[in-house]
């Protein structure tokens, strides 16, 4: 019987205590740096292009194959207007089976794909679940824009190799950015 | 004079789930009751069998990971932690010591969250609505500290072959050590919710009692086990990671009933609030991942690697082959199968109303036992 009585007195202590619950839709908790929502892609703003370059390396290393990506020839390459020969032709992403294990991330080697805050991304068809480039990028500049993407330091070894001063003051504008 | 019913024993069979609350999963039991009592019991699983060790034949080293945690759903690190084990066994990789702690303080904390899991939900088993919100509430906590280390709340993808992904959170030690003792007191308090309390002892001594004996033969580990007084932790008796430098003591019951084994698993608490502490003193900086490859391709060879997850000892065997990508194969002994192996034992000659109690204090996780 009394330690009957000994729970109800916990019970009441804590009835006086601050609520912990979270109304959800109305309320969200503060998600953490780290969290890992659905991947998007980045957007390099120096060049307006995206960081992709369609290497394939993410869609092979996906667990659900859920990425399709597809590459061309980089027409800013040609004048030398960007150090990336090969440039995203299309990229989908289907986010209804993307199990947000962040594989992706970790094997891509140009930063191009970041994982995101997005975890709301319900829709009433599935046709809506396959996410296009566009919208990736999109979603890649909001994420850039939070601050959640630091841009890769220039690369050692540009094919454009005739500017030899380009990577330094290619770094100035950068640090800018972030 | 025709219609009085007969006095002979009637034998009715009762269909338990799948679809079922009490069952923590989806589990169906075929239970045949004479009267009150149950006199037989059938098991059927598979409802959520996802072929887990016939998938792991395709997929590369680095993806199985994610195929572990999926598991046991409720101790993500603890699986991960035997896959990473058994692929380093075989790759002969020494794992930094700082990854070693971080292995450990983030297995623990997985344990305390799953033994909170299993209080809340055994309190609703039995009927008490009280229990579930305070062990969710510290669970919510535990789950915080889970996504500011690996970005995920309950798949986490965060061990790695011959590491761990990344290096802890700035300031989470810190925070950590400030929220252990909240956590003690919640555990207390939860503690005076249920253990000692007059309808829960009730309902649970003396209910389901599995002797030491039967333990054994049927291969029952974790906290199953030591509550029929087998002192029995692999931690202990096959000490993996940096479990010798830690201190710590394995609580047994006594009689193996629900009572007890409910009564070790919050001492196991205790217990695993009392290694991260240890943890937090001892851990020092450094690096926190090997000489990773991305693409891991080990030597032909096999390795059986037996950790002790929070539902008794996991053991992975894994067997590669020379040069590939893929594990040749990969079997998982699953703590929670053995242990519902023991429930057609344990059930019969009980009460029908205690069942769900039983089922309850066995902890299992459907996850697990189907693959
Ligand atoms: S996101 Fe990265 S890994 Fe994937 S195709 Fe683009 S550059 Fe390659
Ligand atoms: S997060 Fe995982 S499942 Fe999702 S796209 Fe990346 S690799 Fe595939």
């Amino acid at each position: 019987m009394i330690s009957i009585f000994r729970g109800l007195i916990t019970t009441l202590k804590t009835t006086f205590r601050r609520p912990v619950t979270v109304q959800y839709p109305s309320t969200h908790l503060p998600l953490t740096p780290r969290y890992m929502g659905f991947p998007v892609l980045t957007w390099d703003f120096k060049i307006q292009e995206p960081y992709c370059t369609g290497c394939l390396v993410c869609a092979r290393v996906c667990p659900t194959d859920v990425i399709t990506v597809s590459m061309k020839d980089n027409p800013k390459a040609a004048n030398e207007e960007s150090h990336r020969r090969k440039i995203v032709n299309d990229f989908k992403l289907d986010i209804s089976n993307c199990i947000l294990c962040g594989l992706c991330v970790e094997f891509c080697n140009f930063d191009a794909i970041i994982m995101s805050d997005f975890h709301e991304e319900g829709s009433l068809t599935r046709v809506e679940q396959d996410l296009p480039l566009v919208t990736l990028l999109d979603m890649g500049k909001e994420m850039q824009d939070k601050g959640k993407f630091t841009p890769p330091p220039p690369k050692k070894r540009p094919p454009a190799k005739a500017k030899k001063d380009e990577p330094a003051t290619d770094a100035d504008p950068e640090k800018q950015e972030s | 004079m025709d219609n009085i019913p007969s006095t002979e024993p009637v034998e009715f069979m009762l269909n338990v789930g799948p679809q079922h609350p009490a069952t923590h999963g989806v589990l169906r039991l075929l239970i045949d009751v004479d009267g009150e009592r149950i006199s037989q019991v059938e098991t059927h699983i598979g409802y959520l069998h996802r072929g887990t060790e016939k998938l792991c034949e395709g997929e590369t080293f680095s993806q199985i990971i994610s195929l572990f945690d999926r598991l046991d759903y409720v101790a993500n690190f603890n699986m991960e932690m035997s896959y990473v084990m058994a692929v380093e066994k075989i790759l002969g990789l020494d794992v930094p010591i700082r990854a070693e702690y971080i292995r450990v303080v983030t297995c623990e904390l997985n344990r305390i969250a799953s033994h909170l899991l299993f209080y809340g939900t055994l309190g609703l088993d039995i009927g008490a609505m009280t229990p579930v919100m305070y062990a969710f509430r510290e669970r919510e906590a535990l789950q915080a500290y889970f996504e500011s280390v690996s970005g995920a709340r309950m798949m986490h993808n965060f061990f790695r072959v011959g590491g761990v992904k990344e290096d802890l959170p700035e300031g989470f030690l810190e925070s950590l050590q400030s929220y252990l003792p909240k956590l003690k007191q919640a555990v207390q308090e939860c503690d005076q919710l249920l253990t000692l309390n007059d309808i829960f002892l009730e309902r649970t001594k003396g209910v389901g009692i599995l002797e030491k004996v039967d333990a054994v033969d049927f291969a029952v580990s974790g906290p199953n086990l030591r509550a029929s007084g087998v002192e029995h932790d692999i931690r202990r008796t096959e000490p993996y990671s940096i479990y010798p430098n830690l201190k710590f003591s394995i609580p047994t019951g006594t009689n193996g009933d629900s009572w007890d084994r409910y009564w070790v698993r919050m001492q196991e608490i205790q217990e695993s609030i009392f290694i991260i502490e240890q943890c937090i003193d001892q851990i020092e900086p450094g690096p926190i991942s090997g000489r990773t490859r991305t693409v891991i391709r080990p030597p032909k060879g096999e390795a059986y690697v037996r950790t002790e997850s929070p539902r008794g000892d996991f053991g992975v065997y894994l067997v590669t082959e020379e040069n590939k990508e893929q594990p040749y194969r990969i079997k998982m002994r699953s703590p929670s199968f053995c242990s519902l192996m023991a429930l057609e034992t344990m059930l019969q000659g009980e009460y029908l109303a205690d069942a769900v109690t039983i089922l309850g204090t066995l902890d299992f996780i459907m996850g697990e036992v189907d693959r």
